[in-house]
């Protein structure tokens, strides 16, 4: 099955290495990282997705936390949440069959945001299926794509669920700095 | 260990990195490190004269890691290794995977070129932390002589907490060379931070508790977990007080006492048949601190099919990844059993009437069980077992031993009765030849006071055999046992058993092992029958300083009973009727 990690990690050289050597030595694929700022100094936000049994789903969480620069591990598995993906695909597109693909960007509610006399760029978010509708349209109608970049998928689950509210559900009590960090913020 | 008796590491002083390194360790208590020097850690070295440090010269940095391993292993301190960059540091990477295998608490300091040149191949320059990276808990590059204090501090910390592990920290040339301030208390770590996934419920220790009253034929799998925690006496209790017997993992022996009435002994590939059977039929399987490794189950899918299993373990990453459990208990072995303990009463086990089981157990031992190898008429023959069973009987089974890997170490695990924590020194997980001499040695500098030996095959022990130059240049009462049978003994009973005895690249021709002591300045002996043993171990024994002893034993001896791999715990080859080696009443 897709797992899906929320992770979040210290903002230091190598940490991405040591997530992904953790994932290369359980022999599982990562099918997409997406790796940015968080909500936090010094904190990077990582969406991890990646193919392997149900059960791998606590290894996989509890070895990540093994590593010293993961701060939180959230499984999202089935949970509420809202997940995009940012994909930009470049077609080739001459005077005759562009008002055509402007069509079909606008049924999708993507964008286009370059345009040449050969080709186009679209720019869509959505869930990943969605992405994978326009460029199956795109293709059916005989378009000819000539790059796609796909983010991979961003997840943050949804309701009052901030990491700090994460943090302060877990049954394990934690050191005190974090926890007035926390308080003030409230 | 958070002794900050000497000045450096209380009062803030500005130092160079190199002395900032030492000053580090000796405020984290660290008095021994093995090492090996060289260009890029040449500055560390410099400055050491000035610290309350002992430093181990070794032959091979390979040496310097088993060594700190063995230290730990023996003291249950951290044990400390260093090496210079490139060669140096890769040469420390088996034994590292040996410490995470077997999680034993290392720390490893390499030195790197300078930071100006780091990343341009330059001359012993190796990216060591992307190297270690999968074998070690943790790992840091460190490149300014002010993070040097608070890096060494944190990876002793982490080394130590928890499962404890290997952590390596890679300084460079030119932060050993600046200087900067240096205090000891404002370099302390952030307070450790237990695994967010540890968890002991109310209710898992209540039905834990449940299943043990419930049990009639319950066993307690002993892991390397009891003596990483110090459960000793909490496990005793819990056999004692229900009544269940314990099976002990090879890294499991000494955690719970050889001679006592409910230790069936070792379980696994090499275990004794009584000892899998009863695993196979048990129908509750208690496990502590230990990991359900393949070399223990045999296949996951046959394994202890009546059982309901609970899982006490510190690591929640060890949960169901090879067995199933139906109770986990993660946490810290002594902390979960001091809870659940107060939930177990001896009356139950009255109730349960464990003595039929346990009485169930015994009688399946049968002639098999016991042995009497003392009392075996000397057939000519020298048997490795022999040899172990006389080194446990001569010593009194007080002393400490190291043993390589292979089938004197199986030979030991069953023959040698190991009563006390931290006696058998051995690299279960990793199963790493030339193991045995070098963590000797560290065993012996954390111990001095100990009859240390070491026990090795022909082969193991020349993979590291250049350090019995440091055990004459330490001056170490070392005693050296070689189980000689002129093979790579365990390679070829797999030959034997599963390759038509296609003896292909396992025998071996060695040198002359009594000479090579000599030409190191070390005494020794051959043995080459079972009536000169006695007094050749004695002599060993009795001798002021290391002493080697090639025991010349049988060929094509194997050990026995093994489970060949991937089949079902029961499914042994026994011990063949022609096996000289009977086993008769005396001796257990």
């Amino acid at each position: 099955m897709l797992h899906t990690f929320v992770a979040y990690v210290e903002d230091k050289p190598g940490v991405l290495t040591r997530v992904a050597s953790l994932f290369r030595r359980l022999n599982i694929n990562i099918i997409s990282v997406t790796v940015g700022c968080s909500e936090r100094d010094g904190i990077s936000r990582m969406t991890l997705v990646c193919e392997a049994s149900a059960e791998a789903g606590h290894r996989i969480r509890a070895s990540l936390y093994k590593l010293d620069n993961i701060i939180e591990v959230d499984d999202i598995a089935g949970a509420p949440a809202v997940t995009r993906e940012l994909a930009l695909i470049k077609v080739a597109a001459t005077k005759q069959t562009r008002s055509a693909i402007f069509e079909l960007a606008e049924v999708f509610r993507a964008r286009i945001v370059d345009l040449t006399a050969e080709s186009l760029m679209i720019e869509m978010t959505g869930v990943e299926s969605k992405v994978e509708g326009l460029v199956q349209v795109l293709e059916d109608s005989d378009f000819q794509i000539l790059e796609i970049s796909r983010s991979g998928k961003m997840t943050m689950r949804r309701g009052h669920h901030t990491s700090r509210v994460l943090k302060a559900m877990r049954p394990t009590a934690e050191e005190p700095e974090e926890a007035e960090a926390a308080a003030e913020a409230e | 260990m958070d002794t900050q008796a000497n000045s450096p590491s209380t009062t803030p002083t500005m130092l160079t990195g190199a002395e900032i390194l030492w000053a580090t360790l000796v405020g984290e208590g660290v008095t021994d490190v093995f090492g090996y020097p060289g260009g890029a850690i040449l500055p560390a070295y410099d400055a050491l004269r000035k610290f309350p440090i002992r430093h181990i010269l070794v032959r091979h940095e390979q040496g310097a890691a088993h060594m700190a391993d063995g230290y730990a292993r023996a003291s249950g301190k951290v044990g400390v290794a260093i090496a210079t960059s490139g060669p140096g540091a890769t040469n420390l990477v088996t034994g590292i995977a040996t410490a995470m295998l077997d999680s034993i608490p290392m720390l490893c300091i390499t030195g790197n070129v300078s930071s100006k040149v780091l990343g341009t191949d330059a001359f012993q320059e190796v990216d060591i932390t992307g190297v270690t990276l999968p074998v070690t808990k943790h790992n840091a590059l460190v490149t300014r002589a002010e993070d040097i204090a608070p890096a060494l501090r944190l990876a002793i910390q982490i080394a130590r907490s928890g499962r404890p592990g290997p952590v390596l920290v890679d300084i460079t040339k030119d932060a050993q060379q600046a200087t900067a301030l240096f205090d000891f208390e404002a370099a302390k770590p952030k307070p450790y931070r237990p695994h967010p996934m540890l968890k002991v419920e109310i209710h898992g220790l209540a039905q834990a508790a449940e299943l043990i009253r419930s049990a009639k034929k319950p066993i307690i799998l002993a892991g390397h977990g009891i003596q990483q925690s110090g459960a000793m006496e909490q496990v005793r209790t819990l056999a004692e007080r229900a009544q269940i017997p314990v099976a002990m993992t090879l890294l499991g022996i000494g955690g719970f006492p050889a001679s006592h009435p409910l230790n069936l002994g070792m379980m696994g590939m090499h275990g004794e048949a009584w000892v899998n059977h009863a695993i196979q039929e048990a129908d509750l399987i208690l496990a502590c601190g230990m990991r359900f490794d393949d070399r223990v189950i045999g296949t996951p899918s046959t394994y202890a099919p009546n059982a309901k299993k609970i899982h006490i373990e510190i690591d929640p990453a060890e949960i169901n990844k090879n067995i199933k459990v139906d109770v986990a208990l993660v946490g810290d072995l002594k902390e979960v059993l001091e809870q659940l303990l107060p939930q177990i009463s001896s009356h139950h086990a009255g109730q349960r009437n464990s003595s039929t089981w346990i009485k169930t157990i015994e009688a399946s031992k049968g002639q098999s069980a016991v042995r009497d190898i003392k009392n075996l008429p000397d057939s000519g023959h020298l048997y490795a077992a022999h040899v172990m069973h006389d080194l446990w009987r001569i010593t009194g089974g007080n002393a400490i031993v190291s043993t390589d890997v292979g089938q004197h170490q199986m030979w030991e695990a069953q023959y040698f009765h190991h009563e006390t924590p931290r006696s058998l020194i051995t690299s279960g997980g990793l199963g790493t030849m030339g193991f045995a001499l070098p963590s000797a040695i560290g065993a012996k500098v954390a111990c001095p006071k100990k009859e240390v030996w070491v026990i090795a095959g022909d082969g193991g022990f020349q993979m590291t055999a250049a350090e019995l130059a440091t055990i004459k240049q330490e001056n170490l009462k070392i005693n050296i046992a070689i189980i000689n049978n002129g093979y790579l003994g365990m390679v070829r009973q797999w030959q034997e058993f599963f390759y038509d005895r296609n003896y292909e690249s396992t025998p071996l021709i060695s040198p002359d092992f009594v000479k090579l002591a000599d030409a190191h300045g070390i005494a020794g002996r051959a043995v080459k029958t079972r009536s000169e043993l006695e007094a050749a171990v004695n002599e060993a024994r009795a001798h002021n300083g290391p002493f080697l002893l090639n025991f010349l034993v049988e060929q094509e001896d194997s050990v026995y009973p093994m489970i060949p791999a991937g089949r079902a715990l029961h499914e042994m080859i026994r011990r063949p009727g022609h096996n000289p080696i009977v086993e008769t009443s005396n001796d257990l």
